[in-house]
């Protein structure tokens, strides 16, 4: 067992749990976008972050995610830097998406009060790379990936078009927290394809009632829609 | 060649080699490094080849193309053996002269000697070149000596004798305690302690089985070529440093991963791990010990993020360049998820040093806490551009005027950027900082790399800082929210403020930006970006609120917020910049003063260039 | 150019037989057809067992890589931090404005392509322009349209 201080609280895990399984543990609320049980946590949102000191060293901020309980650590998951950082990552966040719902009310839940910056060009997909994670580590088909660098970087396929490994099975669109994926129906086919132009367009949701979460959809069969009006899928 | 079944018969084919190395025999040692080479090195060692057969000296005269001593800006270099005279500056033109007056005839040529633009004295030998007298150089002691391509060379000025000293008169253990002792610390910037991280890895090795050494030898910093320098002036250093390493970490197996945008140094470390697999000193059974150790040459494939060592790693892989977060550090789970120690081409050069001398001696210099000596590229608005030595402790102010030979054109010293695009930079009021680790980061800067860019007072800092960010933001692998769009965000505000449209509490935004990106980037590229943006702030916030409020570019670098113009008493009406000017900007007839639209004008300044009058101004 | 479908297999193959080469193999193919086609992709993927989309992604990662076929002679210039402060930018803009092209594009006739590169590490004789792997150093506007002009000469000759 480890022992550690969460927010002045003395807490005992396992050995090998994360900062934030232990935090969930015992009930502290920490944000997460990237972070999924079934996965392995990757680390790249950064919004989990939490204050982390050591043996009296100056204290850090580390993704909780990724970062493991160690004995005698002192953990802060709501200090000044913690709220400071959590509040630019999600402005950051909506540079690139700044009309996308979920993202939005991500924004207010952590106090950002104004977009001061935004990119040309806008996109419901935040890279959290839980589509191809999942692709990857749960359906063992690697259909998907995350190509080119930096801020170009997007979801897509080998060459941009449909993909030939792609099972049909709709985990990416289940997964992704923002709706970023839509389906296509093609000559009786139904085939998912993170197609440049779902992406050029933005965001597409495939039906108000639909709760997009994992574990919230009962039948996939009910997601197989045929995709509403184009220009409906602005929410301005 | 012949393999060396054992130490000993190494070490009688080094003292045989090391009898025949003669100093006094007339040679013409002319470097051929990647800098001279585009310089025409190539060109003047084939006539110097070609004169001096002409002239049947081949049999006396020896020409030996080295690597770089580091006196760059004066370049291409000749040292002619045995006085050592110091030939600089070399054309085509020259060559036949120098083969006829100084070779046959014994005398010097004055054109071509150095001469020292403060006293104005004439330097005929190189060890007197005002450039070395402050400087160290241990690492960079054979570059310019030898021949990189021959292994003959490095042995006969006792190369391999410490790897023969440490695989066979001392334990694993013994060595890296001897590492530990002497103070070294990774020389690729983070300054870790060497011989610590060489403990974690053993401890590591030895619970698993198995494990990797790596050299990183992808030197991204623009501005920086230092790395490139060790290993094709001397590759034999790293490589020898390596197997030591591998020997007291208990590995069998390392790599060298290298931009492969240094072609020479690739090729040059390739010629060198043959020689050494031919002579038996790397590869299985290295010296009749049992000990195997195998080295393989990776190549970058254009990714600055790669130089990252979790990046590093990937790419080795076959993976995107993608940092992972550490824990778990390279020591515990690395290269497919084996212990790896990873350390910088100059670190690895660093051990024969110390194994020969001892760590009492190596740590003998520099200070407290930063012992050796430091390499760094001193470029950018400086006399004398190359590559220099020097030990820790040395204050910047030495190193700028006394080696750097100071500012050009007698402009006034503005500021150092110290450790790329990673690092801060420091104004003339800190000009007598200590060199070492803790002094720079304590001024916000880091000692890095070792690439050191110098500023005048007609640089931007606030372009300067833009510029490091457009970098940092373009190699920025995109993994991580803050680096991804922290650093376009702060990217796109100075290149606003650059542009003339800055608006007040863009500043306190950058600083905003800048803490949040520091503290919480998945990797070391997008929690340092930001210290050339806090650097230039903190030192010139001034410059900074000139462009905002008062929508002025102090040193007249910034296109948006200058203006070209002609001085009208000043122009004789040539039409040379009429013809140059690429937007069609410049009107005017023969012999009528001419004018710039400043609609069409672009800024790109080739008027000021081209013009013989000195008639075109910037405001 | 011709893409030889044996000669990409002979080049995966080799490095196939050294763990994780898939970047090795994908160097040696772009510096033999100054491109990746796709066909190579596919096969360094089948051969080396890593999935397709690895493979594109590692293609769209690495500066070194091109999905397009360069052009004939390839103009580098160093944006370093030591030849930026000598002017390469004025070089550069020299550059794209008489090829009337973009650093990262290619010339319509396929002759030139023109990139910028971080630091060649030639400092001292910054600004620098690599042509076909050859350096001229200590470049300014002039000297760019002397370069021009001598390569254009040499396509002329018959």
């Amino acid at each position: 067992m480890v022992h550690l201080t969460i927010d002045d609280k003395p807490v005992e895990v396992n050995e090998g749990r994360s900062l934030l399984e232990a935090c969930r543990e015992y009930g502290i609320h920490i944000p997460t976008l990237c972070y999924h049980p079934a996965l392995e946590p990757y680390g790249a949102c950064r919004l989990c972050v939490v204050e982390v000191s050591l043996g009296g060293r100056k204290p850090r901020l580390v993704a909780s995610c990724v970062y493991p309980c160690e004995e005698g650590a002192q953990v802060k998951t709501n200090s000044e830097m913690v709220i400071r950082s959590r509040r630019i990552t999600a402005e950051l966040i909506l540079a690139g998406s700044y009309h996308t719902p979920e993202m939005l009310a991500l924004g207010e839940e952590l106090g950002v009060k104004e977009v001061r910056f935004k990119l040309v060009e806008e996109n419901a997909c935040v890279l959290c790379g839980l589509c191809v994670r999942a692709c990857k580590e749960i359906v063992g088909v690697s259909a998907i990936s995350v190509i080119q660098r930096g801020i170009q970087k997007k979801v897509s396929t080998p060459f941009e078009v449909t993909s030939s490994r792609c099972i049909g099975c709709g985990t990416c669109v289940l997964i992704c927290p923002t709706g970023a994926f839509k389906f296509e129906s093609v000559a009786g086919f139904q085939y998912i394809s993170p197609s440049k132009s779902a992406y050029q367009l933005g965001y597409y949701r495939l039906g108000s009632e639909l709760n997009l979460h994992p574990n919230y959809v009962e039948n996939v069969s009910a997601l197989l829609m045929k995709p509403k009006d184009k220009d409906a899928a602005y929410e301005g | 060649m012949n393999r060396m079944q054992t130490a000993t018969k190494f070490q009688n084919w080094q003292h045989a080699l090391t009898s025949g190395w003669d100093d006094t025999k007339p040679c013409l040692r002319v470097c051929d490094g990647t800098g001279c080479r585009a310089l025409g090195s190539q060109k003047v060692l084939t006539a110097l080849r070609d004169e001096i057969h002409q002239a049947k000296l081949d049999t006396r005269i020896e020409v030996v193309g080295t690597g770089c001593p580091g006196f760059c800006e004066y370049g291409p270099l000749i040292t002619v053996y045995p006085e050592r005279i110091s030939y600089q500056k070399i054309k085509l033109s020259d060559v036949h002269e120098i083969v006829t007056q100084t070779l046959v005839e014994g005398k010097i040529i004055d054109r071509l000697i150095y001469t020292d633009p403060q006293t104005g004295a004439h330097v005929h030998h190189e060890p007197d070149l005002p450039f070395y007298q402050k400087q160290k150089r241990l690492v960079l002691d054979l570059n310019g000596r030898i021949d990189p391509t021959k292994i003959e060379d490095y042995i006969a000025l006792g190369g391999y004798s410490s790897l023969v000293k440490a695989i066979t008169t001392m334990q694993p253990e013994q060595i890296i305690v001897e590492i530990k002792a002497s103070g070294l610390r990774g020389r690729g910037g983070a300054g870790f302690s060497t011989g610590l991280k060489w403990e974690l890895c053993r401890n590591n090795v030895l619970q698993v089985g198995e494990g990797y050494i790596i050299c990183n030898a992808d030197e991204g910093d623009p501005g920086a070529f230092m790395d490139r320098s060790v290993v094709e002036g001397n590759p034999h250093s790293v490589i020898e440093g390596m197997i030591i390493g591998a020997y007291a970490m208990g590995v069998h197996q390392g790599f060298v991963y290298i931009r492969a945008e240094y072609p020479l140094a690739v090729e040059n470390l390739r010629i060198a791990i043959r020689q050494a697999e031919a002579a038996n000193l790397l590869g299985k059974d290295i010296l009749g010990t049992g000990f195997d150790f195998q080295l393989s040459v990776r190549l970058g494939a254009g990714a600055f993020v790669c130089g990252e060592e979790t990046a590093l790693m990937a790419s080795i892989e076959g993976r995107i360049g993608e940092p992972r977060p550490r824990p778990p550090y390279p020591a515990q789970a690395g290269l497919w998820g084996k212990p790896t120690n990873i350390n910088n081409v100059k670190t690895w050069a660093a051990v024969p040093i110390i194994i020969k001398q001892g760590a009492e001696w190596y740590a003998g210099i520099g200070t407290e806490k930063s012992k050796g000596t430091l390499i760094f590229s001193v470029v950018g608005k400086i006399n004398n551009t190359g590559l220099v030595e020097v030990p820790m402790g040395i204050s910047l102010r030495q190193l700028i005027f006394d080696i750097g030979g100071g500012i050009p054109k007698g402009k006034a010293f503005k500021a150092a950027q110290i450790g790329g695009p990673s690092g801060g930079c420091l104004p003339a009021e800190h000009l007598d900082v200590p060199i070492d680790y803790e002094s720079l980061t304590a001024l916000g800067a880091i000692v890095g790399s070792g690439g050191l860019v110098v500023a005048d007072e007609d640089t931007c800092m606030v372009d300067f800082a833009r510029y490091f960010m457009n970098f940092t933001q373009e190699e920025s692998c995109g993994k991580c929210v803050p680096c991804r769009l922290g650093t376009k965000a702060m990217l796109a505000t100075l290149e606003r403020i650059c542009a003339g449209e800055g608006q007040p509490g863009d500043i306190e935004y950058l600083l905003e930006l800048a803490e949040s990106v520091k503290n919480s980037s998945l990797c070391a590229l997008g929690q340092t970006a930001p210290n050339p943006v806090l650097t230039t702030i903190r030192y010139f916030r001034e410059e900074y609120e000139a462009h905002i409020f008062d929508k002025r570019c102090p040193a007249k670098v910034c296109k948006g917020l200058i203006t070209y113009s002609i001085i009208a008493e000043n122009c004789s009406g040539c039409m040379v910049c009429l013809r140059e000017c690429t937007s069609n900007a410049i009107t005017g007839t023969k012999r009528q003063v001419h004018s710039i639209n400043p609609e069409l004008c672009s800024r790109c300044g080739v008027c000021m260039n081209v013009c013989k009058f000195e008639a075109v101004a910037v405001n | 150019m011709q893409i030889s479908i044996s000669e990409i297999n002979e080049i995966i193959n080799k490095e196939a037989l050294s763990d994780g080469s898939l970047i090795a193999a994908l160097e040696e193919i772009q510096e033999r057809f100054r491109y990746l086609p796709p066909e190579a992709l596919i096969l360094a993927s089948e051969r080396l067992g890593v999935p397709l989309s690895q493979t594109y992604a590692v293609a769209t990662f690495y500066n070194a890589f091109s999905l397009n076929p360069k052009g004939k002679h390839c103009l580098h210039v160093c944006m370093g931090t030591a030849c930026h402060v000598r002017g390469s930018p004025q070089v550069l803009d020299r550059l794209e404005s008489k090829l009337a092209v973009k650093a990262g594009e290619t010339t319509r006739d396929h002759l030139f392509t023109l990139e910028t590169v971080n630091c060649l590490g030639a400092c001292a004789l910054g600004p620098i322009v690599v042509t076909d792997g050859e350096y001229s150093g200590q470049m300014t506007t002039q000297k760019v349209d002397q370069l021009l002009r001598t390569i254009l000469r040499a396509e002329a000759k018959p």
